[in-house]
């Protein structure tokens, strides 16, 4: 089995990633890539009560996944990768050739993002960086839930 | 004489502003429940929204599922602090109680809101 998802989502594990997602693809194992959810078993706890059981919730630090990567890819279970922002995920793909497609999937309003779709607000760096991604052969698009259109990277930056 | 506790509902979209209204018009009581949403929001603005809902009171945060991000921002937000408690699987039957035990201590609160809101599940046979 493979990765089915590589997702950029600032809410983390939530219910568009474990329900959404996690129930049509029969997900088995989602990996939360967050350094700081990673150093408190506590916030992993509180991540780990929305996911079902069944569902085996991997917390990681960004050096851990980048490490740990193969090794998911290679599990017999789908497995979804979730992580926080863009820096995150195209962390996750330097020196590395697994991750072929990425979606944006929630990325919301702070200082110097504007809104890109209604799901996704992005700085001109962070469109920038998925660009690169994007120029590097990573199929790049937004799609908050499974059901909804994908859009292309060209659409949204 | 200690201030009321306030209820605060921390939920997806629009539902927590449809459970204060719906609780506004059963008990008529105006001033007891903050609905707040996840709607456009990233983990840390609803922090935001959260700490502004709460501000100085003691308050029982009531979040609609129990895991995502609305528990997550509550559950981080009431961390370390016992004025503060936290119910998960907020339901109409639940905020009813609440609203009338609003003198208790908010972890006891919490608990009697959430015996009310199980006992109003059901599944009846047809």
């Amino acid at each position: 089995m493979t990765i089915a998802l590589y997702r950029i989502d600032d809410r983390l594990v939530h219910g568009q990633v474990v329900i959404g997602w996690g129930q049509p693809l029969k997900a088995g194992f989602i990996v939360l890539v967050d350094d700081a959810v990673r150093a408190s078993p506590w916030e992993q706890e509180i991540y780990r009560m929305g996911v079902p059981a069944g569902v085996e919730l991997i917390s990681a630090s960004v050096a851990e996944a980048i490490s740990r990567l193969p090794e998911w890819e290679a599990d017999p279970r789908v497995g979804i990768v979730v992580a926080g922002d863009v820096a995150t995920l195209a962390a996750l793909t330097e020196n590395c050739h697994v991750v072929k497609r990425i979606n944006v999937g929630g990325v919301h309003h702070r200082p110097g993002r504007s809104e890109r779709l209604r799901f996704v607000y992005l700085s001109d760096a962070e469109a920038e960086q998925l660009k690169q991604l994007a120029a590097r052969g990573i199929e790049v698009v937004a799609q908050d839930v499974p059901t909804a259109p994908a859009v292309p990277l060209a659409e949204f930056t | 004489m200690s201030k009321p506790l306030r209820g605060v509902i921390v939920s997806h979209v629009g539902v927590a502003d449809a459970l204060v209204a719906a609780v506004r018009s059963i008990a008529g009581i105006e001033d007891a429940l903050v609905p707040v949403s996840n709607e456009g929001c990233d983990r840390e603005m609803l922090f935001r929204n959260l700490a502004a809902a709460v501000g100085d009171s003691s308050a029982v945060l009531f979040i609609d599922l129990p895991g995502g991000s609305c528990l997550a921002s509550a559950a981080t937000y009431a961390h370390g602090k016992p004025e503060l408690a936290v119910v998960t699987g907020v339901n109409l039957a639940m905020l009813l109680d609440f609203v009338f035990h609003r003198d208790l201590p908010p972890a006891e609160a919490a608990r009697h809101a959430a015996a009310a809101g199980n006992r109003a599940i059901r599944a009846l046979e047809s």
